[in-house]
């Protein structure tokens, strides 16, 4: 088994593989990073059967924490095997903070969190912000630490999927991106590696003060969302609401209490970056 | 008519949210979301058996519940889903 080993904020990994190559792949994209001595989770891409490692090779994710009808993989996606295999471990395993399965970004220590759905833009935009001004601090999980309420830096590979794809190539042109992949279960992805200054501050927290429902493809709006709802949708946007128990009752609580909420209608990137500074402007 | 006690006072964590209240049952680890008359019925409940006819009695020196025999109906009612979401516990009959 090849191995590389990984600090993406708070959480360490041991990632496993039969074929050298996806490893390869992540130790160049992931080059900045830490190497832990003591790792949370052990992530394994192997060969579906021993043949298939080298007839039409195809990879099956293991790991600490498994999904039993994870469907196993092409081998030359196994990159995309291993971040999947990554997000799962946090998803299912994570304990030390409440995980909201949203975006962060952060300006002058504060932090505005973007949850949604797949497809709302939540990703892009942390990613188009991260390069305009703000410090980008996670695509995927938004970490909130139940004694201090501040979100905790998850600032992994950012996931661009289809149209995206283009479009932060053309904004982005200094970043460094991984391969192409097609016609995965999620469409095209490409990874794209987050800007210098998030990985060195990938320590430091910050208070959380908006929360954003962005969605896509909608006219330009904003509206105010109350605190019942937004706590409805965000124990059904976290991972580990209910693992946490009475811990995971107050953080919510509170963050419900404390952050504004808003959703946000958008049609372009450029639109959704106007709306997001005019609120932040109005809320400081 | 039937007797209802709610949990004790330290088995539940209360918090209003603008239209809605959250109760976290510490027991059981479940969330509810619950919206009025439910948290005023749980407080006024305090922590002996009740009947639904004695929680009107008290909710009126409060709220106004319109006429009594609509209100204990109402008030029987929210009591028994109360129970069923296991809230409170049904505790016996003091016609029985």
């Amino acid at each position: 088994m090849h191995e590389f080993r990984v600090t993406v904020g708070p959480a360490s990994f041991r990632l496993l593989s039969q074929w050298a190559r996806p490893l390869d792949q992540m130790r160049a994209l992931y080059a900045d990073y830490p190497t832990p001595e003591i790792v949370d989770y052990t992530v394994r891409l192997e060969a579906t059967s021993l043949l298939r490692r080298f007839i039409r090779p195809s990879a099956a994710i293991n790991g600490d924490y498994m999904l039993p009808d994870a469907a196993p993989l092409p081998a030359d996606q196994g990159l995309l095997g291993l971040e999947m295999g990554m997000n799962l471990q946090m998803a299912l395993g994570w304990r030390r903070q409440m995980i909201l399965h949203a975006s962060a970004v952060e300006r002058d220590g504060k932090a505005l969190i973007m949850t949604g759905e797949s497809g709302s833009g939540k990703s892009t935009l942390s990613a188009l912000l991260g390069i305009n001004g703000w410090r980008f601090m996670g695509d995927e999980f938004a970490l909130i630490d139940p004694a201090s309420g501040e979100a905790v830096p998850y600032p992994r590979l950012i996931s661009l999927k289809n149209e995206a794809i283009a479009a932060m190539q053309e904004s982005a042109q200094e970043a460094k991106f991984g391969p192409l992949m097609k016609g995965t279960p999620k469409g095209d992805i490409r990874h794209m590696v987050p800007p210098r200054e998030a990985i060195a501050k990938m320590t430091e927290r910050a208070k959380p003060v908006l929360l954003l429902f962005p969605r896509f493809g909608h006219e330009g709006a904003i509206r105010d969302m109350p605190p019942s709802e937004t706590f409805m949708r965000l124990t059904q946007a976290s991972t580990n609401y209910v693992a946490l128990g009475e811990a995971g009752f107050e953080a919510m609580t509170k963050f419900v209490q404390d952050v504004p909420a808003r959703a946000v209608d958008y049609r372009s990137g450029e639109e959704a970056m106007e709306l997001v500074e005019k609120l932040w402007e109005e809320l400081s | 008519m039937p007797l209802f006690r709610a949990e004790a006072a330290d088995a539940l964590i209360t918090r209003p949210l603008d239209a809605m209240t959250l109760i976290y049952q510490r027991r059981s680890g479940i969330t509810h979301m619950v919206a009025e008359p439910i948290p005023e019925i749980l407080s006024a409940m305090g922590s002996e058996a009740v009947t639904a006819k004695l929680l009107v009695a008290r909710l009126a020196k409060n709220f106004d519940l319109g006429p009594q025999k609509q209100a204990e109906a109402i008030v029987a009612d929210r009591l028994q889903e109360l129970a069923d979401l296991g809230l409170v516990e049904q505790v016996g009959s003091p016609d029985a």
